[in-house]
């Protein structure tokens, strides 16, 4: 899921200031922010109370199902057609996505309630770890199912480096090093990777922006990547 | 030709050391160090953005020290370039009359003077060798020929008192498979383990020049111990120090120790003084490695 942390309260107010904002809209969403407990229902309705606070006025808020789906959002924009076109400015408690899908969906300027940060798992509820960032060339077929691109802090393909000590990583220090990890897991299951080199990166398979269209010619899936 | 790949591979025992570059334009300091240690030296590191903070480049300062006569090991540090400016900056080196090359990760700039920036790592310090060695056979890294090769002779660090160790052995010996034909080692305080990592390196042909690091007072060791990432005096090197009337002529002692010892077991010694360039005649002097 991708995981969003509360944004910087004084920036949402300037942005609302900007405009001249006395009435706000806000949307929340009830996948991924609902879970990461940034833009579900309680959180909007902290919201609602904290723009209160400031002497504005919330002329309503909805919280739909998935924020980034544009039928859905579309959907939810004209149940409350009325709430947003009494107000000034709509406040998106959502990823960036979800926020840019609500920003298309009305005519009212929107701003982001929240920061996005990672695509995470979930570790444990309310425990969120970036394990994985997308990059369209996976090795984790060579890495023993430990990603090298996200949990070495550096991203090497090949490691460890040089600031390794005791097993620990020298960027988080209270982590162990991603490729020790994968050295151990890869000799547990006797696959030891020996010697061989991953060889760089290709970056063309996480060009922006990524685009899928399974409508398109049966079986292409373009995405960030080039893939033929 | 490398003066340094020539003495190693006469057997001679070499002697490396350190430069680094200034934060601005002149480079007086950077040269008054070269002529401190210099004279001692079969070749100078001339580090590159080192701890992840800002220095002018190393290319540069590289060539300014060939100028003065001296062999500069040119460093390249996969952090703050991409595998366009990493291959550009290599065919510049060797036009430059660079031909030693120390290909390293770099620090994380988290632990910089510049936290906010990016690190590239576009590509690792073993990718970049076997670019590196690429480019010594006369094509760059997609395959396509060169207009004029490089001839670098290319090194590597690496890590003999890391822990688990057989997983920094497999690194290395992946470093030798890359074409590092020499490596530069961390600071050694264990010399038994340091015999054994010579005795699994020897066979792969590489050649390693031993770090020997001047512990100068109680404040570097403090310093090493908690700030700088992979390294660790043990406990009864730092009481010793520690214990001593002058710590710095103390310091200097034990480097003598070390440097005797290495010569027995390593290819080289690299010597880390620490600002205390002086030093370095005096540590050579006593270990007999110069009059
Ligand atoms: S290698 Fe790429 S796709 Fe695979 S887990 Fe890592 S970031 Fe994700
Ligand atoms: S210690 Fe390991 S995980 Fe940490 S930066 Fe170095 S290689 Fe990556």
């Amino acid at each position: 899921m991708i995981i969003t942390r509360p944004r910087d309260w004084a920036r949402i107010k300037a942005n609302l200031a900007e405009v001249g904002a006395e009435k706000v809209f806000l949307m929340g969403c009830g996948q991924c922010a609902t879970v990461a407990s940034t833009g579900g229902e309680k959180e909007i309705l902290q919201a609602k109370a904290a723009i209160e606070a400031t002497g504005r006025t919330v002329t309503g808020w909805a919280v739909g199902e998935v924020a980034c789906h544009s039928g859905g959002t579309k959907l939810e924009a004209r149940k409350h057609v009325g709430d947003i076109s009494d107000a000034d400015a709509v406040v998106v408690l959502a990823c960036g996505a979800g926020v840019q899908t609500v920003a298309d969906s009305v005519s009212k300027p929107v701003f982001p309630g929240l920061e996005s940060v990672f695509l995470g798992n979930v570790v444990r509820h309310g425990v969120f770890e970036e394990r994985c960032q997308m990059c369209g060339d996976c090795v984790l077929d060579k890495t023993a199912g430990i990603c090298p691109v996200t949990t070495c802090p550096k991203g090497l393909l090949n490691g460890p480096c040089g600031g390794m000590w005791g097993g620990m990583c020298e960027v988080l220090t209270d982590r162990e090093c991603a490729h020790v990890r994968i050295q151990r897991r890869l000799t547990e299951q006797g696959r030891g990777r020996g010697r061989a080199t991953l060889e760089p990166k290709d970056f063309s398979k996480k060009l922006k922006p990524g685009s899928v269209n399974l409508r398109e010619k049966k079986g292409t899936s373009a995405g960030g990547g080039r893939d033929e | 030709m490398s003066r340094l790949r020539d003495a190693l591979a006469r057997g001679e025992f070499v002697v490396t050391g350190e430069v680094a570059p200034p934060l601005g334009t002149d480079l007086s300091a950077m040269k008054a160090s070269i002529e401190r240690i210099g004279p001692y030296c079969h070749a100078v590191n001339v580090t590159d953005n080192q701890g992840a903070t800002l220095h002018l480049s190393s290319l540069a300062a590289s060539r300014a020290v060939l100028d003065m006569g001296v062999e500069p090991i040119f460093q390249q540090t996969c952090r703050d370039r991409n595998r366009l400016a990493l291959q550009s900056d290599l065919l510049a080196a060797w036009t430059l009359g660079l031909e030693n090359v120390l290909v390293v990760t770099g620090d994380d700039p988290r632990g910089g003077d510049h936290p906010q920036a990016k690190g590239v790592f576009d590509l690792d310090s073993t990718q970049l060798m076997e670019i590196t060695a690429g480019m010594n056979e006369g094509h760059d890294m997609l395959g396509r020929d060169l207009a004029g090769a490089t001839d670098f002779f290319i090194g590597g660090a690496v890590f003999p008192e890391a822990d688990p160790w057989d997983i920094q052995l497999g690194r290395a010996l992946s470093k030798v498979e890359a074409g590092a034909r020499f490596f530069q080692s961390q600071a050694i305080f264990d010399m038994e383990r340091f015999a054994r990592t010579m005795d699994e390196l020897r066979p792969s042909g590489v050649k390693v020049i031993a770090g020997v690091l001047l512990l100068k007072s109680p404040r570097v060791i403090d310093f090493i111990n908690n700030k700088l990432a992979g390294l660790m005096v043990p406990d009864h090197i730092a009481e010793r120090i520690r214990a001593a009337s002058d710590p710095a002529k103390e310091s200097i002692a034990l480097a003598i120790e070390q440097v005797r010892a290495l010569r027995d077991i390593a290819d080289g010694v690299h010597i880390m003084p620490l600002g205390n360039d002086d030093a370095v005649g005096r540590i050579l002097t006593g270990a007999g490695l110069s009059e």
